[in-house]
């Protein structure tokens, strides 16, 4: 096998964190190791900080447990959650690189129909680095994709496609089944491998999981939340779930791209459906209300980037979503510390400071 | 999810034949069609008689059943590839399948043939899913489902009554596209079908499509014809009008369109430089079009196909086709043709 007379560096090492929250131990980058190594890894582990996590050795990381978030974040750590994986976050927040790729620590390298292993990351990567065209659908999927391209009747106007903000992979082995599909279906498996990526139409919401995604951070990082969920909080396992009808809203309002699809991992670990149920109870209830809320939101025109937009649909969820639950009202609040904290630790990006919506004048319809 | 039956008794196989001799095309398609009643009708400027092989289960359309069936008049709404739509009209099932026929049989990644019929009828008769997007596609194919996150209320789904398969080998590509990578061709095959979202639109190629034809065959329409139109894909608009025109009338009430499997495999064909030197209004059109029909909002009262293809049909006259003679034609062509579905269906004996 040739050599390449100079070193050949992997796309974006320089510009892109993996952030990975966990409770356990790292053991699976061993799989991921040819992969991921060259890349800068942000670990955040929720749970019990006086743990120690082991990171397999050669990989350049930080590691932040909860006393960390604490004292980083000070009164705003009140918006990133415990004992729960919505904590990633954090990783997104104290990250000061272009892109983020996160994963679980129960997701290792999947292997396409020829046999071959799949490399998550790049496929990622060569996601955002391609336009989205959410616009009008291509029915030969992706076109920016080696032997593709746009059919016949796509507007000329449009190929030019936008930036793509969010690439959300798949998963083979273990499907991202609710609890109650989990519990009629247990010995349930994705075997199915479905070779596109596709771009999500603009104005079209859908389940984001958390657990195989890449994102660009300056372009919608404000938005990818995760909530506030996991110990003190009704509901768990919606954490990616509302970062992602958030995130989508705002692409779609600024004109971003979001793709499904490749790449696949595989998914190794079936969390108890009892324990899930438990979590999703409230949200199974609760989210035939948030989507009809998703779907109707307007932002107005002057909110031009996603710290404004994350801000106002702040507001939304307060006035909208409140009379549901006070957790609501209570999410609200912890959404818009989260800009403030990203904005603290992002000096360069939005202005001043957001005040708390509680003391602003509320807009009366 | 329970199977779904493939009833021929519901399907009417329909055909456009641009050349006498059909042998080779059907006996191709013999193993997965001949069970099934074929509709054939045969382009209206082809003057010799159709050579068609036995045991199949037959009838044949020539120009004269045309004029005998449509005014003089509107005898040019059925020619070209739009001939095939007078076999849509003068059907009597419920479901229809239709390919241009210029495909063969496409192996699936198992190597095994796919079944177009099979694969369109189980599209069209599980739900469809528009309102929310499913990341692990149709949730009812056997070994997949809806995904965490998915709200319960929309996992009925609504009707799917229109099918749009793909194409290995030669894609649908426009002619600019094909002609400036004259050797692309298609060659993944995407093992999934997957809604078209409410409110998105779509190119749909009528190469490979099958339709819901009690629901939505009003819509199924032969209107565009652009000045240069030919023979071959990359001189026509028809199907890709037909395709914006029945998605606005499926998202207004509340059906689906399903894109993706089965593949069919499309044969060589014509020379895209040739076509390109020949037409390229079609692709200048679109540019219009999309916005237009993106934005076109129709009424409460319009409850059935018929109902949203005439108001439509008046929204394009007044608008769009204001500034386009041929748009004007297409909306005067989708008024007669809701014309005569309504006076063909009224012939029918049950």
């Amino acid at each position: 096998m040739s050599v390449p007379a100079t070193t050949v560096t992997p796309p974006l090492a320089d510009d892109l964190d993996i952030v990975i929250p966990t409770i356990r131990n790292l053991d699976f980058l061993e799989q991921w190791r040819s992969f991921f190594q060259p890349y800068h890894l942000i670990i955040v582990q929720d749970g019990d900080p006086s743990k120690t996590i082991r990171v397999p050795d050669g990989f350049d990381y930080e590691l932040y447990n909860r006393n960390d978030i604490n004292r980083i974040l000070g009164t705003k750590a009140s918006c990133i959650s415990f004992k729960d994986s919505a904590c990633r976050c954090f990783g997104f927040l104290v990250s000061k690189k272009k892109y983020i790729f996160t994963i679980d620590d129960d997701c290792f390298v999947a292997k396409d129909p020829s046999g071959q292993e799949i490399n998550a990351l790049a496929q990622h990567i060569h996601n955002l680095l391609t336009p989205s065209t959410p616009y009008f659908f291509n029915t030969l999927y992706d076109p920016y994709r080696e032997g593709a391209d746009f059919v016949r009747g796509y507007p000329f106007s449009l190929r030019e496609g936008v930036t793509t903000a969010i690439s959300h992979g798949l998963w083979l082995n273990i499907p991202d089944y609710d609890a109650p599909t989990q519990l009629v279906k247990p010995l349930e498996r994705n075997s199915r491998y479905v070779d596109a990526v596709l771009t999500i139409p603009k104005g079209t919401l859908f389940p984001m999981c958390g657990m195989n995604l890449g994102f660009h951070r300056e372009l919608i990082g404000p938005a990818m939340y995760f909530g506030l969920m996991g110990d003190g909080q009704p509901i768990g396992r919606y954490d990616d779930m509302w970062a992602g009808w958030c995130a989508k809203v705002i692409c779609d309002h600024l004109g971003l791209g979001v793709k499904t699809g490749l790449p696949y991992i595989w998914h190794s670990k079936a969390s108890n459906p009892f324990v899930n149920l438990k979590k999703e109870y409230k949200g199974i209830y609760w989210q035939e209300e948030i989507i009809p809320f998703f779907q109707s939101v307007i932002l107005p025109k002057d909110c031009t980037t996603p710290q404004k937009c994350y801000v106002e649909l702040a507001k939304l969820v307060k006035e909208k979503l409140g009379p549901i639950d006070p957790y609501f009202g209570k999410l609200s609040g912890e959404m818009v510390t989260w800009v403030n904290a990203w904005n603290e630790l992002n000096p360069s990006t939005d202005v001043a400071a957001v005040k708390n919506i509680d003391a602003a004048a509320p807009k009366k319809k | 999810m329970s199977q779904v039956t493939i009833d021929r008794n519901e399907i009417d196989i329909v055909i456009a034949a641009f050349r006498s001799d059909l042998t080779s095309f059907l006996e191709e398609w013999r193993p997965i069609i001949s069970r099934f009643h074929l509709i054939i009708v045969q382009d209206p400027d082809l003057k010799e008689g159709l050579k068609i092989p036995k045991g199949f289960d037959v009838d044949v359309y020539t120009k004269s059943d045309i004029d005998k069936l449509v005014s003089a008049s509107h005898a040019s709404m059925f020619s070209g590839y739009a001939c095939r739509y007078f076999g849509y009209l003068v059907s009597k099932r419920k479901y229809i399948v239709s390919i241009d026929d210029d495909c063969s049989p496409a192996k699936d990644n198992n190597g095994d043939v796919v079944d177009i019929v099979t694969q369109h009828i189980t599209n069209l008769k599980t739900p469809a899913t528009p309102l929310f997007f499913n990341t692990l596609y149709d949730p009812y194919r056997k070994g997949s489902d809806f995904v965490r996150g998915y709200p319960f209320s929309l996992r009925s789904g609504v009707p799917c009554v229109l099918s749009c398969g793909l194409w290995l080998n030669l894609a649908d590509f426009d002619a600019p596209t094909q002609s400036l990578k004259p050797e692309l061709r298609n060659s993944r095959y995407v093992d999934a079908v997957l809604t078209v979202p409410k409110n998105s639109l779509m190119p749909m190629s009528g190469i490979n499509i099958a339709f819901d034809r009690e629901t939505v065959g009003p819509a199924i329409l032969p209107a565009l014809k652009l000045a240069k139109e030919g023979k071959v894909r990359w001189e026509t608009m028809e199907d890709v009008w037909c395709g914006l025109v029945v998605k606005v009338v499926c998202d207004h009430l509340q059906l689906g369109v399903k894109t993706g499997i089965p593949y069919v495999w499309r044969n060589e064909r014509g020379s895209a430089i040739d076509s390109l030197k020949k037409e390229w209004q079609g692709v200048k059109l679109m540019e219009e079009l999309i916005p237009f029909f993106q934005a076109l909002k129709l009424s409460q009262d319009a409850v059935t196909a018929e109902d949203c293809v005439m108001e439509m049909a008046v929204a394009i006259k007044k608008g769009i086709g204001s500034k386009h003679p041929e748009l004007a034609n297409a909306a005067g062509n989708m008024v007669e043709w809701v014309k005569i579905w309504k006076e063909v269906g009224s012939r029918v004996l049950i």
